[in-house]
């Protein structure tokens, strides 16, 4: 059985008011666990939330953070 | 200044204007990613802000001169290079660079571009190439693909567009890459590259358009998509490889770098060091 | 100062005159492109700009020129470019973007015959509107209309102080004739030079975030240079006092009424003209640059024949003195406004524009060619009786 390496829990965290519900960040999950919430911000875009009990898929590759052009979001380590 | 940004754009968020957020690029605009990138390559360069300088044209990239906390600069259409090159002389201390779009630099521009490369100027320009003029809603411009629908090609565009890392090396150019907005790693190092190289620097940087996908009947994950997987990198492709064609991969990397001459400020300032009386 | 003409009496050439008063004007900064009649300007620029430390450079195009002659002055240096009509119609743009971003520069215009090529190596006056009006939008600028070498040369340094001081772009508006003659110029010792700095913020630039590159507060805000650290931006757009674009419409008002301000509220302190014989005059002669010469001519033989007619000479086009010419005007003692300029009618409607009662009369003249004061002399007896 190969050892398990512990990964840090991570996940994504969003800024709704900076969010243009563009959608980069829910299409260029690997593990698939974003959605657009049904709420909506201040400008009328949904913005995205993890999926409801997916929260500790999240892998932590950061390609949400890295990918949204607003800033919108980032990946939060969880002590 | 209240942080806006998530905690971990600390050491970018003073670079960045975000009493202006939420930026006015569309919903998916690959800008913001430039904007991010180079927000960073400010910061990692080792050169403090105040001794940068931004100018952009008009169009969307152009935009980007205001979202950026340094000197920065957003002139008349096609008209970003010649006023850098009279900042850069004038302050030759300076790191300057130009940000604007593929209309505004090789369309309108393109005079400047390439005597701004023939002379050699120590200045950086990043083209950004969205193969389209996007605030106008929707024209086609000098690197609109052959066959792509716009406004002023509505039965698909019958030009050949510009290869514009090759443009760029045949007019003198001393660095020319090409990366697109999703290899911010990359493109970061390029950057850093192109403050560092003392002579002409051309960036170009491809970026997925809403308006663009919309005109071309693709989704703009779609557009994104292929920009982010349709491509190779090759450092050592000849300039020629580097012509985009629809459904052809799109090659990137750091074509050109040639340091054996002089800037045009070095021989500026050589010829006045020389004369100056007194 | 090193490299700068020493004080005393020179036998120069126009251009070459115009060149040397920008250098002691300060100005270290010149871009250009070859253009007949007024190359000799940059020739002289291209020699003489390294001696004194400053830099040179001939530029791709006119807007190249302009351009680069605008970021030199963003980044803090006095800037200039010489042309002549087509070159200031490719600039126009850029003049807006001067206006907007309010940079000092100064465009020396040596005309020529229009309109589009013309005649290149012949005198014109065709470019008085258009060095107003030629660009798009509102903004006020200043013209300056010298009529001889020295007058080029002392107009140059007026025209870079008045730049500086109301941070705008400033037209020097000479012609073939003034930029290509020789002519004998005075060059003052430099304790007689009042040179004229851009306002400069009195907020350290520590305190950039505090910084407003558009304080609307007074009427010419603090220029801060690239590279000061005040981490300013500007943009051609309508924009806010921070200089960020700003589309609503108490931001457009204020900004445009603001640029305008600057210039029309100062035309009393800016507005030059010469005014001969016009105490008992009933006919005004209007004449201006290097037909300056010839009116003097024709005033003296009319005169002598029993014509009362005087001379109004306009020597800045922008702002135009036209509360003098009302005022003429309204004495009840003009008959009538003779306006003689080498062009199908430029300064005639401006002088229309102040004069309700009196009649304004136009005389063209083919472009290239200066009006003989015969010529003049002969329409004068024409139009007025003794």
């Amino acid at each position: 059985m190969p050892t398990q390496v512990p990964r840090p829990k991570t996940i994504p965290v969003f800024y709704p008011e900076l969010c243009k519900g563009c959608g980069i960040c829910i299409d260029i999950c690997p593990v698939k666990i974003l959605e657009f919430a049904p709420e909506f911000n201040e400008r009328g875009y949904h913005y995205p939330r993890v999926k409801e009990g997916m929260e500790s898929k999240c892998i932590g590759c950061r390609l949400c953070e890295r990918y949204c052009p607003d800033f919108a979001v980032y990946v939060e380590v969880i002590k | 200044m209240v942080a806006k940004l998530p905690p971990v754009y600390k050491d970018i968020e003073p670079l960045l204007r975000t009493e202006r957020f939420p930026t006015i690029w569309c919903p998916a605009c690959g800008i913001g990613l430039l904007l991010k990138t180079f927000a960073k390559a400010i910061v990692e360069s080792g050169i403090p802000p105040e001794k940068h300088v931004v100018v952009s044209g008009i169009g969307c990239t152009g935009r980007i001169a205001g979202y950026l906390r340094v000197d920065s600069y957003h002139v008349t259409h096609g008209r970003a290079i010649p006023f850098a090159i009279g900042i850069k002389l004038a302050k030759p201390e300076l790191e300057v660079s130009v940000i604007s779009g593929d209309g505004d630099i090789c369309s309108i521009g393109g005079n400047h571009f390439i005597h701004a490369a023939r002379r050699n100027h120590d200045i950086n320009v990043i083209v950004v190439n969205n193969f389209i003029y996007g605030m106008t809603g929707g024209q086609m411009g000098a690197t609109t693909p052959k066959g792509a629908r716009t406004m002023t090609s509505p039965y698909g565009n019958i030009e050949e567009p510009f290869n514009i890392p090759l443009l760029a090396y045949a007019a003198g150019a001393s660095f020319v890459a090409r990366w697109t907005v999703f290899h911010d790693k990359q493109l970061l190092e390029a950057i850093l590259k192109a403050f560092e190289i003392k002579g002409f620097s051309v960036i170009e940087v491809l970026s997925p358009c809403a308006i663009y996908a919309d005109r071309n009947n693709m989704d703009m994950l779609q557009l994104i998509r292929i920009l982010r997987t349709n491509t190779r990198v090759k450092h050592d492709a000849s300039l020629e490889e580097l012509r985009i064609e629809p459904g052809k991969p799109i090659i990137l990397g750091n074509f050109v770098e040639r340091r054996d001459r002089p800037s045009f400020e070095e021989l500026i300032y050589g010829i006045i060091k020389k004369c100056k009386r007194g | 100062m090193g490299g700068l003409l020493k004080p005393g009496v020179y036998f120069m050439e126009g251009n070459e005159a115009c060149a040397e008063a920008a250098l002691l004007a300060g100005c270290r900064f010149y871009a250009g492109y070859p253009i007949t009649p007024s190359s000799e300007v940059m020739h002289h620029m291209a020699r003489r700009m390294p001696e004194v430390g400053g830099i040179f450079i001939q530029a791709e195009d006119e807007i190249a020129s302009i351009m680069a002659a605008l970021g030199a002055s963003a980044a803090g240096l006095k800037a200039m470019t010489a042309t002549s009509g087509p070159g200031l119609s490719l600039m126009q743009e850029s003049i807006g973007l001067a206006a907007m971003l309010e940079l000092p520069v100064v465009i020396v215009d040596i005309q020529r015959a229009g309109p589009s090529t013309g005649i290149p190596t012949l005198m014109g006056q065709g470019d008085i509107m258009q060095s107003k009006w030629g660009s798009h939008g509102d903004y006020e600028l200043v013209a300056y209309l010298p009529s001889n070498p020295q007058e080029l040369f002392d107009m140059t340094i007026e025209a870079f102080n008045t730049a500086e001081e109301y941070r705008i772009p400033v037209i020097v508006l000479a012609d073939k004739i003034i930029g290509q003659m020789y002519g004998r110029i005075r060059v003052p010792d430099p304790s007689e030079l009042k040179l004229v700095e851009r306002k400069r913020p009195t907020i350290p630039p520590e305190k950039f975030m505090e910084y407003l590159p558009f304080d609307s507060r007074e009427l010419v805000p603090p220029f801060a240079a690239a590279g000061e650290g005040y981490r300013l931006h500007m943009t051609g757009l309508m924009h806010d006092e921070r200089g960020y674009p700003n589309l609503s419409k108490e931001a457009s008002w204020r900004l445009v009424t603001r640029l305008v301000r600057k210039i029309r509220e100062n035309a009393k302190k800016i507005a030059q003209w010469d005014e001969i014989a016009l105490d008992d005059a009933k006919y005004v002669l209007v004449a201006f640059g290097s037909v300056t010469g010839s009116a003097k001519y024709a005033l003296r033989a009319a005169r002598s024949k029993g014509i009362k007619i005087g001379l109004f000479r306009p020597k800045t086009a922008w702002p135009f003195p036209g509360w003098r010419i009302e005022e003429l005007d309204k004495s009840g003692e003009i008959e009538k406004f003779i306006v003689i300029e080498v062009n199908m009618g430029q300064m005639y409607h401006v002088i229309r524009e102040y004069v309700k009662n009196a009649e304004v009369i136009h005389i063209p003249y083919a472009p290239g060619y200066l009006p003989e004061p015969s010529f003049i002399l002969e329409n004068i007896e024409k139009l007025c009786t003794r």
